[in-house]
């Protein structure tokens, strides 16, 4: 029982990342990652769609004939969108100014539906609950990633602007890392969203691979083949 | 009724059960958020015409003392909104909701401030798409550069002066972006030019104009 959800925790964040790994999503992620800040907002949005996504979609499993349940669930997802769209609106004026047409475009994130077809429409209510939460961890983690990334090569600052989702108090969060900076064009413009995207998918399969080298050596150990008599 | 047809009709069904409950709860999250979300856009806009025109000068609801005119922004836009600020009733400056259609990459909005007397006293950027890193130094975030417009009046410059440094004006250009200035010094002395033309007409009804 364990195992399963840790299984979900760690395929949400690592294995089946949806950025890094199944490269869903890539349109608001390439678009909005120049900073910290626009990327935390988004990926806490798309990952609070998919919480409630995947938990409905879950829930009405049982209801919804087959041969509706892709209406029912574009349905689902499109409400949730709407109504974190007009909270955000609400409640985060500045960062939605921000990221203007890429809230409702998180209807279009192939994450969500995949997730909702492929996830929860055949799982119990927690499992799917916890699929969502980690699938959109894992996305916001390749966001904020990126948004690093491009912001301290692009403009050579980290959280500049948090104040659009921390409030006043944020003001002073901007970190220089690297001072009197011209800046560095091609990080910020979607170019740089690509290259960048590259590098980090890059670096994750290396690390993979090197954890798959290590496993073996390991696992070899106590395998030993007994002839057959 | 054979299976088929009994078929179809739940999943109708079902398909507009749901249609109602999303309906409704989008119906709702819009009712909840209604109030706080015009009260965010008043906000915003009262803040951005308090960067053009002191809030010192006038006592008017600035924000809802608006006129529509045409013929101000050429093709882009046909309506342009101005607000205008008075004291006890007598104008003070006019906020004119300018656009440069000729920027880099589109149109470039601004809301450029004009006192009564024709002087400019201030002009912000509201919105462009202008490259991050050359031609956004028009930003007050970026530069100080759309401060030089203070004080700036059709008087006090020739024709030739209101224009960016290389065209022979006295406004400065940026590193690796002539054209992005260009057009807001443009656009900038369009709406002064509009001032100066329709002076009357802009203070004219005292009555915020009717939607």
């Amino acid at each position: 029982m364990f195992s399963e959800y840790s299984k979900i925790i760690k395929d949400g964040l690592w294995r089946n990342n949806q950025a890094f790994v199944a490269l869903l999503g890539l349109c608001p992620l390439l678009a909005v990652s120049n900073t910290v800040v626009n990327s935390l907002g988004l990926g806490l949005a798309t990952t609070a769609t998919l919480v409630c996504s995947s938990t409905i979609v879950s829930l009405i499993r049982t209801i919804v004939p087959s041969e509706v349940r892709l209406p029912v669930f574009v349905l689902v997802i499109a409400c949730v969108v709407t109504m974190i769209e007009l909270a955000m609106n609400a409640w985060f004026y500045g960062l939605y100014k921000i990221l203007g047409i890429f809230i409702p475009l998180i209807v279009t994130n192939c994450t969500i539906i995949g997730r909702a077809e492929a996830f929860a429409s055949k799982q119990s209510t927690d499992k799917a609950f916890l699929d969502g939460l980690f699938m959109g961890l894992g996305f916001t983690f390749a966001l904020v990633l990126l948004g690093s990334m491009r912001e301290i090569i692009g403009s050579g600052t980290l959280l500049a602007k948090a104040e659009l989702m921390f409030g006043p108090a944020a003001q002073s969060w901007q970190i220089n890392v690297i001072d009197d900076y011209s800046g560095m064009l091609l990080a910020i413009l979607p170019p740089g969203a690509f290259i960048g995207l590259g590098f980090l998918i890059a670096l994750k399969n290396v690390l993979d691979s090197k954890v798959k080298q290590r496993k073996p050596a390991i696992e070899q150990i106590p395998v030993q083949v007994v002839p057959e008599q | 009724m054979n299976e088929t047809v009994k078929k179809t009709v739940t999943a109708a069904k079902i398909l507009g059960l749901f249609s109602l409950l999303g309906l409704g709860l989008v119906a709702l999250t819009f009712n909840q958020t209604k109030e706080k979300i015009s009260q965010n856009e008043r906000d915003a806009l009262l803040k951005s015409l308090r960067a053009v025109v002191s809030s010192s000068l006038y006592n008017n609801d600035i924000a809802n003392d608006k006129i529509q005119v045409t013929g101000l922004n050429p093709g882009a836009a046909r309506e342009t909104t101005i607000y205008r600020a008075r004291d006890n009733g007598e104008p003070v400056a006019a906020v004119i909701t300018a656009l440069a259609p000729d920027g880099y990459n589109g149109n470039i909005s601004l809301l450029v401030g004009i006192l009564a007397d024709g002087t400019l006293s201030g002009v912000r950027v509201v919105s462009h798409k202008e490259t991050p890193g050359l031609g956004d130094s028009i930003e007050t975030d970026r530069s100080n550069w759309i401060l030089s417009f203070d004080g700036k009046s059709l008087a006090g410059l020739t024709d030739k002066q209101w224009a960016v440094k290389r065209d022979g004006g006295v406004f400065d250009q940026f590193t690796g972006a002539t054209i992005t200035p260009r057009a807001v010094v443009k656009s900038v002395k369009n709406a002064l030019l509009y001032f100066q033309q329709h002076k009357v007409e802009i203070f004219s009804n005292t009555e915020p104009a009717e939607e």
